[in-house]
């Protein structure tokens, strides 16, 4: 699948390597924000296939919902998910993945899931989207949003049957929303740092020896990102 | 067929926190001294360098310096009827991997013990009688005494440049320490490191009940510093990316900041990285070890290193995988309660309260790994343990140490994780909570042990260990005790809501949050071979040119973090080797 342009530039830009961050972040970076990417819709995914991609724009949509404040979307969270799904988490590189597996074991014995989280996103989709096609006669993306939200509500609270390798879904849905939200940009989510200037988080300032000891002073200074961005 | 390379005087398996310690200590002695690693390479630059290093993703969320589960991991089961199951994702505990180990991503929340928690078992049947302990409780005495070791802590304390605040200097009590602490010998390195709002607030409250609140001690520098290998720290900024991260500013005590340019210096040490060490080889009778078997994961061989003395410093965890693979000592039996390797695996007793302040703003991203002040009124050596019907105690504590969003976003209980509610109540409550949190023992018991697992396997072929751990009844009696002293200090803050967490009754162990990277016991010390794994200097009692460092040495766990002690007996050992077993190689008890 060719690659559209602003990846390219994007990637370039990113990849820059680590002295051109370095530099950036400390002289005043000639730009404060990178180049605006091409908008959502043109994003053509490295890992999910179409179908895939509607659900994971339409469940992020409802998990951090957009309003006065930019939420999943804005912030670019399914770009991140794919992006992690493509790359060492999605395929589990660094978890212990030899079996016998018991997936059905007690949730407290941790991850007993024979499927990677690429795996539990392909085949977990699938399983919502057939439920959905069941009980309401259309994939998930297609749903009204009372019911879209009827059916996040019963997949969070286990009332979506699915098989006990895949029961994962939803946790692992909500953690990934939620790390492209405020993990740093250069991930490809927390876009123009949305997440962490919705709540007040800094980034990447990491040096407050004049701050510590003003007790209940507002910080005064909005996020910079790893690249040098600031919000 | 395995290579086999040149002998050494001395091999160290694992370059950390101990590893460091005895390979500058047996240096320093002119030996012929090689670290073997089985992790990378790491340098403060450029692998904890700014602004790369402060990417919560890649380090607190992906775990990017920690032991990869897939190349190294164990199975949990909470009883012996369980079957385990692979610990396949990290969760409740989180093992180092690589040059510094554990030693470049921890707190440095860094405390001596009690002198009562070393003559733990002697000190219950003396002052509340053997019949207080519990049938299935199988708790020691260390063999080794505070008074021993205080030397040790004093040197390893210098050696991090440790900040904090004396309360007991030689048996005077000091105003503003810890009067609570066992006498040490005087100050700290350093002074307290400056304290954030919710550390205050807390300390206020708590001496306002009448409690004796002090600087938690600090392995985070508060100025400039330098030890005795001429290592050089300087002071902590704050930064608020310290536990889980090699620190970017030269101020967290590490192997890297403390001793490890130094030792690299030495031309009678070396080391080896990607070398995973897969078993101690022994001699024919079994009374001495030959040396190591190593795995080059460069040349994709087994690789042969003989060696006068091994010294095991890969982690608690790992030192007794590889003495239950290697045939040291007899394995612990959980049914008879003989053996010993493997025998008291213990862990870590904590709970907490998180206070809700719609009024007061905490600015949670502003905080060093250890600032922060503590209390040790209810410590294990203030409690009657057989009036209040438990053994144990803890530090109560509260300072925050980051407010990263991934690791989560406290919020009152009820609210939605999810959706408009969430979204809506984390800017409401971001950098408005705070938490009091109790750091407890956790006794040993006949039923909580290391083992090889029966199914599983690494990457090597060979059989993951099995921990069975659950929690017990004293424990959990331990932290409801705290709760009920913790809950009134919170109450008297006057916050606008808070909650409790705390073990209750029938609780059971959790693998997936994160706990504590504080695993204990399984190759413990103490002065019988028939109950414990190495003597009182470390020293295997099968086999004495092995010595078994870290927190494995542990009989039960102490009411705090680890690494003080780790570091103390450390240098306990080193100093018995140095002075008595050098001259005459022997068993030294
Ligand atoms: C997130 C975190 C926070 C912590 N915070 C605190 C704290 O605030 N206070 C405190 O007291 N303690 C804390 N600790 C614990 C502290 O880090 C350890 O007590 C300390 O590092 C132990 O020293 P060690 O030498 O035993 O192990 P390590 O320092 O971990 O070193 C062991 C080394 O051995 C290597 N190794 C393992 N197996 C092999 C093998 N087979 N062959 C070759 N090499 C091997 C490992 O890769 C590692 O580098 C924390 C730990 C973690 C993970
Ligand atoms: S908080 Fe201080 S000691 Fe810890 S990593 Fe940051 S600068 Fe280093």
């Amino acid at each position: 699948m060719p690659l559209p342009d602003w990846k390219t530039t994007r990637r370039g830009f990113l990849g820059g390597g680590a002295g051109a961050a370095a530099l950036t972040a400390m002289a005043v970076p000639l730009h404060a924000q990178s180049p605006e990417p091409e908008p959502l819709e043109n994003y053509a995914p490295e890992y999910f296939t179409a179908e895939e991609w509607q659900f994971v724009m339409s469940a992020t949509a409802l998990l951090i919902p957009s309003g006065p404040t930019p939420g999943a979307i804005e912030a670019r969270v399914p770009v991140f998910i794919d992006l992690q799904l493509a790359s060492g988490f999605g395929s589990a590189d660094d978890w212990y993945m030899a079996g016998p597996h018991i997936a059905d074991a007690d949730p407290l014995l941790g991850w007993q899931s024979p499927l990677t989280p690429a795996e539990i996103y392909r085949e977990g989709i699938a399983a919502v989207n057939a439920w959905c096609e069941q009980t309401h006669e259309a994939p998930f993306a297609d749903l009204l949003p009372q019911t879209q939200q009827e059916v996040m509500t019963a997949l969070s609270e286990d009332e979506v049957p699915l098989p006990p390798e895949l029961r994962g879904l939803f946790d692992l849905l909500l953690q990934n929303t939620k790390e492209g939200f405020f993990a740093d940009p250069k991930y490809g989510g927390n876009h123009r740092m949305a997440g962490w200037t919705h709540i007040g988080f800094p980034g990447a300032r990491a040096s407050f020896l004049e701050w510590v000891d003003k007790h209940n002073v507002p910080y005064p200074l909005g996020p910079v990102a790893i690249s040098g961005e600031r919000g | 067929m395995a290579r086999t390379e040149p002998k050494k005087d001395v091999v160290i398996v694992g370059l950390g926190w101990t590893g460091s310690i005895m390979g500058i200590e047996m240096a320093k002695q002119g030996l012929e001294v090689l670290a073997l690693e089985r992790g990378a390479d790491r340098y403060t630059v450029p692998d904890f360098r700014y602004p790369d290093v402060i990417d919560e993703l890649k380090y607190g969320v992906r775990f990017g310096f920690m032991q990869k589960p897939r190349n190294s991991t164990v199975t949990i089961r909470r009883t012996l009827q369980e079957t385990a199951l692979p610990y396949r994702q990290l969760g409740s505990f989180l093992p180092g991997d690589g040059v510094g180990g554990a030693g470049i991503h921890w707190n440095g929340h860094n405390w001596r013990a009690m002198e009562n928690e070393f003559i733990l078992r002697s000190y219950v049947e003396d002052n509340f009688g053997a019949d207080i302990i519990p049938e299935d409780m199988t708790i020691q005495d260390w063999g080794v005494t505070y008074a021993e070791l205080e030397p040790h802590f004093d040197r390893f304390e210098y050696m991090l440049g440790l900040s904090g605040q004396a309360g007991n200097v030689n048996g005077q009590i000091i105003e503003g320490g810890n009067p609570f602490e066992a006498p040490r010998s005087r100050d700290f390195p350093l002074p307290p490191l400056k304290q954030t709002y919710d550390a205050t607030l807390f300390a206020d409250a708590a001496r306002a009940m009448g409690y004796h609140p002090f600087p938690r001690p600090a392995a985070n520098a508060s100025g400039v510093w330098t030890n005795e290998y001429g290592m050089q720290l300087g002071p902590c900024n704050y930064c608020g990316f310290c536990e889980r991260y090699g620190c970017l500013n030269y101020s967290k005590a590490s192997p890297q900041t403390c001793i490890l340019d130094a030792l690299r210096r030495m031309p009678n040490f070396s080391y080896r990285t990607n070398s995973e060490v897969l078993r101690v080889d022994l001699a024919e009778d079994r009374q001495t070890a030959t040396g190591v078997t190593y795995w080059d994961e460069e040349a994709q061989e087994e690789v042969f290193q003989p060696a006068d003395i091994v010294m095991l410093c890969a982690y608690s965890l790992h030192n007794v995988h590889l003495m239950l693979l290697s045939g040291i000592g007899e394995p612990y039996n959980p049914a008879t309660g003989e053996g010993v390797t493997g025998k008291n695996y213990a862990y870590q007793m904590n709970g907490g309260t998180t206070l809700f302040f719609k009024d007061k703003l905490f600015n949670p991203f502003i905080g060093a790994g250890a600032n922060g002040m503590s209390m040790d009124d209810f410590a294990i050596n203030q409690i009657d343990f057989a009036a209040e019907g438990f053994i144990g105690g803890s530090y109560i504590t509260a300072g925050v140490t980051n407010g990263q969003p991934i690791r989560g976003i406290g919020l009152p209980s009820g609210t939605a994780s999810w959706g408009e509610e969430w979204k809506t109540a984390i800017t409401e409550w971001y950098g408005h909570s705070m938490s009091i949190g109790s750091h407890g023992s956790n006794m040993a018991y006949r039923d909580c042990y290391l083992d090889l697992d029966p199914t599983y396997t690494d990457r090597h072929g060979r059989p993951l260990m099995r921990m069975t751990f659950n929690w017990k009844p004293n424990d959990i009696r331990m932290t409801q005790f705290m709760r009920s002293k913790i809950e009134p200090i919170a109450e008297s803050m006057n916050p606008d809501t808070w909650q409790s967490s705390y073990k209750g009754e029938g609780a059971q162990y959790d693998v997936r949050p994160y706990q504590t990277t504080h695993n204990v016991g399984g190759a413990i010390m103490g002065d019988d071979p028939n109950t414990s794994v190495v003597n009182r200097y470390l020293q295997a009692w099968g086999q004495h040119n092995l010595f078994s460092l870290g927190a494995a040495a542990f009989p039960q766990n102490i009411q705090y973090n680890p690494t003080g002690v780790v570091g103390a007996l450390a240098y306990w050992a080193a100093d018995a080797i140095t002075r008595d077993y050098l001259p005459n190689p022997r068993p030294l008890v």
